[in-house]
């Protein structure tokens, strides 16, 4: 087995510089729920001039929409989402200062430059993996857009959280070279062949 | 002529909903400690080694397998010699949800509106259901809480009846490549070939109801399936697509007869964490 990495949050330029694709990391600290319908609000609001309702710069955006706790749990299963449909918002919220981003799958062309530049990097966690990854969130609070439900911002504690480096700083993709690696068909991989 | 109460079409759906969503099939889980021997990716074996472990603590602690639980689908075998009494088949499997659905802990997912205000109808219901009527006097209910995330790359295209089963394969194969992770790999593909539009799509989402490794009766069809998994794990996609040489478990093939102008072909996926339950009353 691979050996994993140990991060303390938040995301330092150093961390992020030291990190590369197919890297397994575990982090621990803060991290922030957002999906389609908090990120679409954000942007918005973004634009309007508004104030946001949390400060996203150095934050960590884990794409995410939880089932609802069961008595005595802090929260219930809670794997990634796909990050693809989130490519549309995700050069702004970069912009805006985030510096990583958790989902599942791939992201496309604009979205990894974006990462690049941005010095940023794009992490996977085992999407399916609810339960398993639901263990590592030790408290989960609604910090924004409540009205939202599964879809609102939450702040989770997080211990040991387990993903892998898909997207490093340095315009790495590990979809693409992961699949160059173990293809035996003799047929081409398609053009952003991440799935993006 | 025999009579169900639809209270007891109720309980059992909702109680399809919730097993479902917290229990793997054997044979799935059989198939991906299968592939965790065979995959030559050392991320790929991590990956597999996480999502057994998911299955091991969603079993114990009662948490749902994946946040996402689904579409609730229900494919519905109705003897045609039961009578339903006490309330209307659809509502009553409609209720069955929102109680499953509730009492689970389960994620309601079901927007009205799918282009407009995308109002959430805060109980998973309706369900998408499937009836069909047959011989005999029980009912059959084949429950599947489907993935959004994998439900998104279904494809479906018309290819010339000429282009024949190398069509099949290519699109296969094509649809695959380009979903990359999304569809949570390791997956299980369903395929359905012929009828018209509507049947072919009904018919690849059926086949996800087989048990993994279970082949189509018709050899030429087996034949198929065979191939085609071969030649979806030669893509090297991998699980969760960081690469590795397990990319689906297993792939299921049914078809139907179709028009002398057609060869309709539908590609519905399912991912790694394939879970349906079946009950009969």
């Amino acid at each position: 087995m691979a050996e994993s990495r140990a991060i303390t949050l938040p995301l330092t330029d150093e961390v992020i510089d030291g990190l590369r694709i197919g890297d397994h990391v575990e982090f621990s600290g803060v991290i922030h729920t957002a999906r389609d319908a908090a990120h679409k609000r954000i942007v918005a609001m973004a634009d309007a001039g508004e104030e946001l309702p949390l400060d996203l710069r150095g934050q960590v955006i884990y794409y995410v929409g939880p089932t609802p706790p069961r008595e005595g749990q802090v929260i219930g299963s809670a794997g990634p989402t796909t990050a693809m449909r989130l490519d549309p918002y995700t050069p702004r919220m970069l912009e805006l200062g985030v510096k990583g981003m958790i989902g599942k799958g791939g992201r496309g062309q604009t979205v990894r430059e974006a990462i690049q530049a941005g010095h940023a990097i794009y992490c996977i966690a085992v999407g399916g993996t609810g339960a398993l990854l639901n263990r590592h969130i030790r408290s989960a609070e609604v910090v924004a857009f409540e009205d939202l439900g599964t879809e609102a911002i939450r702040r989770l504690e997080v211990d040991r959280f387990p993903a892998i480096v898909v997207n490093d700083a340095f315009g790495g993709d590990l979809l693409e070279a992961g699949r160059r690696q173990y293809r035996t068909s003799s047929r081409p991989v398609p053009i952003g062949g991440s799935g993006a | 002529m025999r009579e169900i109460e639809a209270a007891a079409i109720t309980e059992t759906v909702a109680r399809l909903a919730v097993e479902s969503t917290h229990f793997l099939p054997k044979d799935v889980e059989g198939a991906i400690r299968d592939a965790r021997e065979t995959e030559r990716s050392p991320l790929g074996v991590q990956i597999i080694d996480e999502i057994l472990e998911n299955a091991e603590i969603a079993r114990e602690r009662m948490l749902p397998l994946c946040q996402d639980t689904g579409t609730a689908v229900v494919h519905v075998e109705l003897g045609q010699d039961v009578h339903v009494s006490g309330g209307y088949l659809i509502d009553a499997i409609n209720a069955g949800i929102e109680q499953g659905y509730g009492e689970g802990y389960l994620r309601k997912s079901i927007v009205e509106h799918p282009f407009g205000t995308r109002t959430n109808t805060g109980t998973n219901a309706p369900g998408v259901i499937q009836t069909e009527i047959v011989p005999g006097e029980q009912i059959h209910i084949g429950f599947m809480p489907k993935g959004g995330g994998c439900e998104n790359m279904s494809r479906y295209q018309n290819f010339l009846p000429g282009e024949g089963r190398r069509a099949v394969i290519d699109f296969v194969c094509e649809t695959v490549d380009v979903s990359g992770g999304n569809p949570c790999p390791p997956l299980i593909i369903g395929v359905g070939v012929g009828g018209t539009a509507e049947k072919a799509m009904t018919i690849a989402k059926h086949s996800l109801f087989r048990k993994v490794g279970e082949r189509n009766p018709d050899a030429e069809v087996a034949a198929l399936e065979g191939d085609l998994l071969e030649a979806v794990n030669a893509l090297g996609v991998g699980p969760q697509a960081v690469g590795g040489s397990t990319t689906a478990l297993d792939v299921f093939v049914e078809t139907f007869p179709t028009h002398i102008a057609a060869l309709p072909v539908a590609v519905n996926i399912q991912c790694h964490s394939a879970r349906t339950k079946h009950a009969v009353l």
